[in-house]
């Protein structure tokens, strides 16, 4: 039996006069010039198809093997956040003219997207004071590695400084990207959890193009980030920040820093979890920099009537016009992601933002309380925090996270694989989703554990 | 009909907003010491303030300025514009799958980490693969993956290869993933046929050949028959071949990357395997390889042991990673999704229907259209505009004038070796009525071409906005909105 069937509207009567009109004898016409060694014969080798209903069971029964957030309360951030999505948000993306469309390539009938993009770079320009940025990356990480790039190319330079207190994934991407490119990547070593400057003073030199830096970092913690843009600036090098957008809302700006390129990972803005994916690399910089900026740009422009319209624009930059000599291969993008962004932001508005932004706050100092007054937990590095902070445990994080999952609770991080220095430790993340009375249980199944 | 949408900063009204917040349940701490003032934004946040109503008028308001697959035919070559099933967003919503963390221990997202398995099983099955990645997000990021993967492997046998080659009639991708990955790269002609030369590929190839980009069918919607002399060739000089899986729509089920001796595929979910494309994206791109180039790929993979599925991170030759987590699981929903409904046979059908399809509207195109390769397609073809060119209405010209019937147009201008290109990749999901009705169109813009090449070169007419002025956007780039119009 056919699967899909409904998915594919010619009848049999329909293919046989088709079939005709083009000359072929029979189906087999059509892949002639096949070379018979590698004609599938057979078939493929695939479990029988499912109508719709027992697909939905499957993927159903699938999906019921998981724990999900809204059955066991979770901790862990380190990059993917459980923030509140209102409604509207998914009501709007569901929309399927935007959804089911391709990239803006036609203009005139892709206003919605291309307006909805020109609104989603405004917003981003707004959050982190920049003056320019693209319509997305693929996430977090692939937005901070081209940024890396970008600043190479732009100082001609070949060497990049990233500080250690930056998610250790995005830095394994960093490498990657890097790396194929015979670019050079320098670790900058910590002090108390934040970027140590006296050694990355020592290290940038005359081929540093970057000093990449996480605000928040990984460890939750808001670094001193006075220094950074003039220590970079002076040898000129360029200050390219990973950020949490959320942070934002109340957090000095990117710009307010002297960043020069800011990125960071927009999933927080609307777009749930999903197991890591689809997330929302975002990526701005100052205006110098405009043509170096990777990916899709709308631009607004007008009609030939004067009309106020959006078109993509600075195309000479990509790959479809410039093929080898494009500063980026990226195509496709997380546009719909990027959808979700701005209408999320728009919902929000600044006073829910700043609402959003200080919950975190609030809620992350409450647990970090309770938690490290906890017999055997203590804080690992002081300093003002944001919504993760790390603690030092008694016993392994990989039994404590078996422990809390006896408890309906998920996470915490484990930063012993990732930061091996710190012994047994966790992140913990606490958003405006958790709830005084999960944080509660949260403290008691750990006092349990100690 | 024409009218312009005001921006969501146009909008509104202070103190208005479109969401709520549950009070905060934790004695509350001063804001100051939590966050002492230093580090506090100084610059106002000017985000928009509306309703939660004016927001969906607004949002609806731009959808309807927007053509989509749901709106009408979309027959973009190279692309892969097929109907989205609609059963996979719902299975992509479920909080099973959308409610998840990355990084849960293992045991407790068994069901993602089973469906993650399955899936790559399929995708080995289909492109004759021995294993995958899902990390890549795209198919651009697949091809940036998979020109690392092929520079460890050269690298890991003491080999500094340095060029890559790629047809001229190659996706742009491909030269610019290639570039990207620290690689010259070559153009490969092609011959009367619209086929790889075979002879000047095989003068191309020596020792410091790293791989051959190939996409097939090509982007002329042809098949690249001698593939497997091809195969050989490159080989012999210890290359590898890379398949660009962006037109597998064509073959899927009929025959197998695999089997003709590709050693790297990646994949678009969002083109073969009906996953929407989200005005831009998310995609997915999954890199499939063959056993010599496993070693090399990203970390984590899922394997399947005995107490259940874990994440295998200790490959010593990895890459490392392309992707902060697992790559774009919700995507990857929606393509296991469809293919458990399609099976094997299902699969076949639909590569059988797109290739019908096309040859049809070929079939159908050609008394009014240039056709440079007049010999059977698969999954897309290309016709020129040169004899219209002739009376000033470009490819592009043309497509404008598609608008006004209600149909998405073809790629124009690509691939860069036919002149006035029209790329046209009708797919399986369309019926015979859609395609007469296209047709119909194109004939009456030809026929218009010929008496009043005029009327075309205004259209369009029926679009929220006429023609707009891509070149005055390129030159002053306007890309942030900063509450000035360009008259004021």
């Amino acid at each position: 039996m056919n699967g899909g069937r409904h998915f594919l509207p010619l009848t049999d009567g329909e293919r046989r006069e088709m079939l005709a009109h083009i000359g072929a004898a029979s189906e087999d016409d059509l892949f002639a010039e096949l070379p018979p060694a590698i004609r599938l014969e057979e078939g493929l080798d695939l479990p029988p198809p499912l109508s719709e209903m027992e697909a939905l069971a499957h993927l159903e029964a699938l999906a019921a093997k998981n724990r999900h957030l809204r059955e066991y309360p979770c901790f862990i951030g380190g990059g993917v956040y459980d923030h509140f999505i209102p409604s509207v948000v998914s009501h709007i993306t569901g929309r399927s003219e935007f959804y089911t469309a391709y990239t803006p390539y036609q203009a005139e009938i892709s206003q919605g997207v291309l307006q909805s993009i020109y609104e989603y770079q405004t917003l981003i320009c707004r959050l982190t004071g920049m003056e320019a940025a693209n319509a997305s990356l693929y996430d977090g990480a692939s937005a901070l590695a081209e940024a890396a790039v970008a600043a190479c190319a732009a100082t001609r330079r070949r060497k990049v400084l990233v500080s250690r207190s930056v998610n250790p994934h995005y830095r394994r991407v960093l490498q990657s990207y890097l790396d194929v490119r015979d670019l050079q990547l320098q670790e900058l070593p910590l002090r108390e959890g934040a970027t140590d400057y006296a050694a990355a003073e020592k290290l940038l030199d005359r081929d540093t193009a970057a000093l990449l830096l996480q605000q928040p970092n990984f460890f939750g913690l808001l670094e001193e980030m006075e220094p950074a843009a003039a220590l970079a600036h002076r040898h000129g090098a360029l200050l390219v920040l990973s950020t949490d957008p959320i942070s934002l809302a109340v957090c000095r700006t990117p710009a307010e820093y002297g960043a020069d390129i800011v990125t960071g990972e927009g999933q927080v803005l609307g777009n749930p979890p999903s197991f890591g994916g689809p997330l929302l690399g975002f990526f701005a910089a100052r205006q110098k920099l405009i043509r170096r900026i990777p990916g899709r740009i709308a631009g607004e422009t007008e009609d030939s009537e004067g009309r106020r319209g959006f078109v993509l624009t600075l195309q000479t930059r990509e790959q479809h016009i410039r093929r080898e000599r494009a500063i980026s291969n990226i195509c496709s993008n997380q546009a719909l992601n990027a959808l979700a962004a701005a209408v999320y932001l728009a919902a929000m508005g600044p006073a829910g933002l700043r609402e959003v932004a200080e919950l975190c706050l609030q809620k992350a100092a409450y647990a970090r309380k309770k938690i490290t007054a906890l017999r055997g937990f203590a804080q690992v590095f002081p300093g003002v925090h944001f919504k993760e902070f790390a603690v030092r445990l008694p016993g392994s994080g990989g039994n404590l996270n078996e422990h809390l999952l006896k408890h309906k609770l998920i996470g915490g991080l484990d930063l012993e694989p990732l930061y091996p220095e710190l012994g047994p430790a966790m992140l913990f993340c606490v958003t405006e989703t958790k709830s005084r009375e999960q944080i509660d249980a949260l403290v008691g199944a750990l006092e349990g554990w100690s | 009909m024409k009218r312009e949408q005001p921006l969501l900063f146009e909008l509104g009204a202070p103190g208005r907003r479109g969401c709520s917040l549950p009070p905060l349940d934790v004695p509350a701490k001063p804001i100051n010491e939590l966050l002492p003032p230093q580090m506090q934004r100084q610059d106002p946040l000017a985000l928009p303030e509306l309703s939660e109503g004016e927001l969906v008028r607004h949002y609806t308001a731009l959808s309807t300025r927007n053509h989509g697959v749901d709106s009408g035919f979309y027959p973009l070559g190279s692309c892969t514009m097929k109907y989205n099933p609609k059963v996979n967003e719902e299975v992509a919503r479920l909080p099973g799958f959308a409610l998840l963390h990355p990084c849960q221990p293992p045991e407790s997202v068994q069901g993602a980490m089973e469906l993650l398995y399955r899936a790559g099983l399929y995708l080995q099955e289909i492109t004759g693969m021995d294993q995958v990645t899902f990390q890549p997000a795209a198919g651009a990021h697949g091809e940036l993956t998979g020109m690392m993967l092929i520079r460890a492997y050269h690298r890991s046998r003491n080999d500094q290869r340095k060029v890559v080659l790629a047809p001229d009639s190659s996706h742009g991708t491909n030269p610019a993933s290639a570039a990207m990955a620290g690689y010259e790269i070559k153009e490969v002609p092609s011959d009367e046929r619209g086929l790889v030369d075979l002879e000047a590929l095989r003068q191309l190839l020596n020792d410091e050949v790293a791989a051959l980009m190939l996409t097939n069918p090509n982007t002329l919607g042809l098949f690249e028959e001698d593939i497997l002399e091809i195969a050989a060739a490159v080989h012999d000089v210890g290359g590898l071949l890379y398949y660009d899986g962006a037109n597998l729509n064509a073959i899927m089920g009929h025959a197998r990357p695999g089997d003709m001796g590709f050693d790297v595929v990646h994949l678009n979910l969002h083109k073969t395997f009906a996953t929407p494309h989200g005005g831009g994206g998310p995609g997915s791109g999954p890199v499939g390889v063959k056993e010599h180039l496993a070693p090399f790929l990203p970390v984590p993979l899922v394997e399947k042991g005995e107490k259940g599925y874990f994440w295998k991170d200790d490959l010593p030759h990895t890459i490392g990673k392309v992707h902060g987590f697992h790559g774009n699981f919700g995507v990857i929903v929606k393509a296991y999704t469809y293919m458990v409904m399609m099976g094997a046979a299902g699969l076949r059908r639909a590569a059988a229907d797109a290739v019908l399809n096309a040859n049809y509207l070929m079939e159908r195109l050609k008394n009014s259209y240039a056709l440079p390769y007049d010999r059977r397609c698969k999954h897309e073809f290309v016709i020129s505009a040169r004899e219209q060119k002739k009376r000033g209405v470009s490819a592009g010209d043309i497509a404008k004038a598609l608008l006004d019937y209600g149909f998405h147009p073809p790629t124009v201008c690509f691939p860069l070796i036919v002149e006035e290109a029209l790329m046209i990749e009708p797919t399986e999901t369309e019926s015979r009525e859609t395609l007469d009705r296209f047709a119909e169109a194109l004939e009456e813009i030809a026929r218009l071409a010929a008496e009043d090449p005029a009327s075309v070169l205004a259209a369009p007419h029926t679009t929220p906005v006429s023609r707009l002025d891509e070149v005055s956007a390129a030159r002053r780039p306007r890309v942030c909105w900063t509450g000035n119009r360009k008259s004021d």
